[in-house]
């Protein structure tokens, strides 16, 4: 190993263009264990980091003595706030977290120091031996509390207190007055995105004073802004390269490691290595918002719905991330897929000394659909309708109005899936003879059969997909075509980060789709290109998609102008006529030529909410996903065991089949995860279970199989039609499997995950 | 301390070891084979599946030492980039990888299973990879991948 990375291009051959599911072009690194994964680097003479962390969630640094961890054999560098260059502050959206806490810390795990030494082990024993004398303070923890007058502000700079964001949706004036009322209180625990690749990177000095950081990320230009701010050195000096990401799902959008490793790497002269493990993985990452809502809906009689009204609280943590955005999302998909005629929405994103909270798939979206999926069960009960039938009868559809004011203006078969799944045949039922394996409770013989019972639900959810609320949302794509070895090749160049969703097959699929060549390169994504935005959002399909078809539209038409005549088109790599016939070879066209285009494309504009009223044209594209979901509940000991999720997602268009059921039964299974069983617990502001041991994710015994129905009605607006795919089956997953489970017992279960104790207690 | 271990088939030697290295760690930094993954360091998530003389074991949670003039196959020990062993050729073409991360310790247990018993029941297809975690695919696609390579074996 010569190291950093190993592997340069993609190469993808063959002919799966757009709607084909061709194999991966990582797929045989992959499985051989070749892929360089961020926390598989190496470097001759290479330091590794280790970050000491508060043990308290609220405490002023008194002081600092970082001469023991110095005086440990093997150290070469002991950096605390005072080494950092630049600005020490950062935020995705709104910079309030210092690199290395300076005189206060807002939550356990804050970064204090960084070490950098010869080894793993010698550089976090050193961390250990930095000495902080803690005045140790009341952490404020209770979200709602947060917001009293008599609250301790947790950011004094912060113009709203402890407020980082009240969202207000005020829409249609109609009585709040109705027929039949349902009210509730629901709360969502703090669920971890539990990427299985930790946090991990490795920082190169130059020798032009700058340096080079191979990183796991979500998005390499936002990463290089802030590191360059901290560092207080030019963006250009600063030179990003994605390594290999092990999943992401929200949890790398905001930095982690990647200042710590830069300031030793400038401080030593030497690369820097820094990899996370498990347990301060669960202290490097934001979470998702736990939240607590409060809903009323009225009705008529007839099941048609009257108002909503909903005020929710998101405990954003001790940093904003994005909290902002995440408030904004809750109330504007507040309501659900379901047309009111008057709503009244009020989301509170809040600071708290808890772990800090961001992205994680689903956004936001994700709280408030547990909610109003539970609230049209209970409506459901209190009409005597079926669940089906209450929320197919106030579905939104395509010209439907949002509580924003905003026009459903593409596909919205909200009652088309809830359809699908409905009418999709039950699994059968438990037969006379069985294994243990098909009960709750397994192999551990908890009962054969005795006291399970089985319930079906449904859950149905709407997500904004891309970039909202008037942001200036792009991606930029490089593509050059060319021959080489007496073959037409193309590459694509992007600084979108594949976490795993299958970019790199997507833009080689749209690259021989739109140019008619079998070769395809993909170039490692870095910051040598311009900004992809955010692999986060169901967006890169949509707006790195649309770049690489921009780019690949502009190379055409250049090849075409270079062939002459006829020529309208690139297919099976020839130049062809409007009938498709055979004009030139591409090779022959082309001879010497290199023809290359770099485009910066946008989606139509969002608009930014009005501050009172909550109106406006705030997301480009909604999309919909509906879950059945069968259970078999043991009623007296709590456990739950899901027998059937099957979902229906209206995808636009089908870019990849193979690839878009792969995301449908992965973003299910993590929802399935917040419905029974993942809970970050926090008690004081201190977490109790930051380990696989502790915070448990599905296993392939607790997934059931997940049948899936895939619509493509297109949306006119976006490239090829398509709508984002990733994060819409997350949300309505966890309502159906609740659902289900309070068919199976009769108890009212109003937080997830849903424990044992909830089922067998009053 | 100094380490033996046969690898792959290839003896390899291990120089100042210290005594708390893993398995795993010595495999990923010291040997240059960082196939098998590090991602939970408690033998909960399979991602260092490797085979220590027959069995397959959390690498993570064998120390350095106790693999000392032992065998260990790893996922770089199973096929060649030309030619895929049928398990990964299976991970492959159905679609069962997509982070990856977990992909090597799966595969490493998947071989295992499917030589063993390769007319496993999806129950015990279950059973068997329940210590391997994935939080890309929620198990289906990698569940049609062990059904697919072990329709191979029995062939």
């Amino acid at each position: 190993m010569s190291a950093p990375t190993r592997q340069g291009g993609l190469t993808s051959t063959g002919t799966g263009g757009v709607g084909d599911s061709p194999q991966r072009p990582d797929a045989n690194l992959k499985v051989r264990g070749e892929f360089a994964y961020s926390s598989d680097l190496w470097h001759e003479d290479m330091l590794w980091g280790a970050t000491l962390r508060s043990p308290h969630p609220h405490a002023r640094i008194r002081g600092l003595d970082t001469s023991a961890a110095l005086a440990v054999p093997g150290v070469y560098a002991v950096l605390t706030h005072e080494d950092v260059p630049g600005e020490n502050i950062y935020g995705l959206e709104h910079p309030d977290q210092p690199v290395l806490a300076a005189d206060v810390v807002r939550y356990q795990g804050e970064p204090i120091a960084i070490v950098a030494a010869d080894h793993p082990e010698t550089a976090r024993r050193a961390a250990a031996r930095v000495r902080v004398d803690y005045e140790v303070l009341d952490p404020v923890t209770d979200a709602a509390a947060a917001l009293r007058a008599d609250a301790p502000v947790l950011h004094p700079h912060n113009p709203g207190g402890n407020l980082v964001r009240h969202a207000r949706i005020r829409h249609g004036s109609g009585p709040l007055t109705a027929d039949v009322v349902v009210t509730g209180e629901y709360t969502v625990g703090m669920q971890d995105q539990a990427f299985l690749g930790p946090e991990s990177g490795m920082a190169v000095p130059a020798e032009d004073g700058g340096l080079d950081l191979y990183i796991a990320t979500q998005w390499l230009h936002a990463d290089r802004r802030q590191i360059a701010r901290a560092l207080g050195m030019d963006e250009e000096k600063v030179r990003l390269h994605l390594a290999g990401v092990g999943g992401a799902f929200g949890a790398r959008e905001d930095l982690s490691m990647q200042v710590h490793a830069c300031l030793l790497a400038l401080r030593t002269g030497k690369p820097v290595k820094i990899v996370y493990g498990r347990e301060e993985s669960f202290f490097g990452h934001v979470h998702r918002h736990p939240a607590v809502l409060r809903y009323e809906h009225g009705a008529t009689r007839d099941g048609d719905l009257v108002y909503v009204r909903a005020s929710m609280i998101l405990d954003g943590g001790a940093y904003a991330s994005t909290t902002a955005a995440v408030t904004g999302n809750a109330a504007t998909l507040g309501a659900g897929p379901y047309q009111a005629p008057t709503v009244e929405i009020d989301c509170y994103g809040v600071y708290t000394n808890n772990p800090p909270c961001g992205a994680m798939r689903g956004f936001g979206a994700v709280q408030a659909c547990f909610a109003y999926e539970s609230q049209m069960d209970k409506l459901a009960q209190a009409l005597g309708m079926s669940p089906v039938d209450v929320r197919v009868r106030n579905a939104v559809e395509q010209g439907s109005v949002m509580p924003t004011g905003q026009v459903v203006d593409s596909a919205a078969p909200v009652g088309e899936l809830l359809a699908l799944v409905r009418d999709r045949p039950l699994p059968p039922e438990r037969g006379a003879t069985f294994d243990l394996r098909e009960l709750p409770g397994g192999v551990s013989n908890t009962t054969h059969g005795e006291g399970v019972v089985r319930g079906v639900g449904y859950g149905v959810g709407i997500k904004n997909v891309a970039f909202s609320e008037g942001f200036d949302d792009y991606s930029t794509a490089r593509v050059r075509l060319e021959v080489t070895g007496g073959e037409p090749v193309v590459s694509v160049h992007t600084a979108a980060a594949e976490v795993g969703q299958g970019l790199v097959t997507l833009k080689a699929q749209i690259a021989r789709t739109e140019l008619g060549v079998a070769r395809v390169v993909i170039l490692p994504s870095d910051t040598a290109v311009g900004s992809a935005g955010s692999s986060s959002a169901s967006r890169q399909s949509y707006v790195t998609g649309g770049a690489v078809r921009a780019a690949c539209e502009r190379v055409r038409a250049d090849v075409l102008a270079l062939a002459g005549g006829a020529a309208a088109g690139l297919a099976g790599g020839k130049v062809v006529d409007g009938a498709g016939v055979v004009l030139a070879d591409l090779v022959e066209v082309l001879g010497e030529a290199v023809v290359e285009h770099t485009v910066e494309w946008r989606h139509r504009p969002t608009e930014a909410l009005d501050p009172v009223t909550g109106q406006g044209f705030a997301h480009v594209q909604y999309a919909f996903a509906a879950h059945r979901a069968v259970v078999d509940v043991d009623v007296e000991l709590g456990l739950v065991r899901v027998v059937e999720l099957a979902c229906a997602q209206d995808v636009g268009r089908a870019m990849n089949p193979d690839a878009v059921v792969g995301q449908i039964q992965g973003g299910s299974a993590q929802g399935l995860g917040l419905a029974v069983m993942e809970e970050i617990q926090v008690v004081g502001g201190v977490v109790r279970n930051p380990s696989f041991t502790d915070y448990l994710i599905p296993t392939v015994l607790d997934m059931p199989p997940m049948p899936i129905d895939v619509l493509e009605r297109a949306d006119p607006h976006a490239p090829y039609g398509l709508r984002g795919v990733g994060e819409p089956p997350t949300l309505s997953s966890t309502p159906a499997i609740v659902a289900a489970i309070r068919a199976a017992t009769g108890k009212a279960l109003t937080r997830v995950p849903v424990r044992p104790e909830h089922i067998v207690g009053d | 301390m100094r380490v033996n271990i046969e690898i792959n088939g290839e003896r390899h030697t291990a120089d100042d070891v210290w005594p708390g290295e893993s398995l795993l760690y010595v495999l990923r930094e010291r040997l240059g084979l960082p196939g098998s993954k590090n991602a939970c360091e408690q033998g909960e998530c399979g991602s260092c599946t490797v085979y220590l003389d027959d069995t397959p074991v959390c690498a993570c949670l064998v120390a350095a030492g106790q693999a000392e003039g032992r065998s260990v196959r790893t996922v770089e020990g199973l096929g060649t980039e030309d030619e895929l062993d049928p398990v990964q050729e299976a991970f492959v073409r159905t679609g069962a990888v997509q982070c990856g991360f977990c992909t090597p310790g799966l595969i490493v247990a998947a071989h295992e299973l499917v030589h063993r018993s390769p007319d496993a029941t999806d129950a015990e297809i279950r059973e068997a990879l329940a210590g391997n975690l994935c939080r890309c695919t929620g198990y289906e696609k990698i569940l049609d991948a062990v059904r697919l390579a072990a329709k191979g074996v029995q062939r």
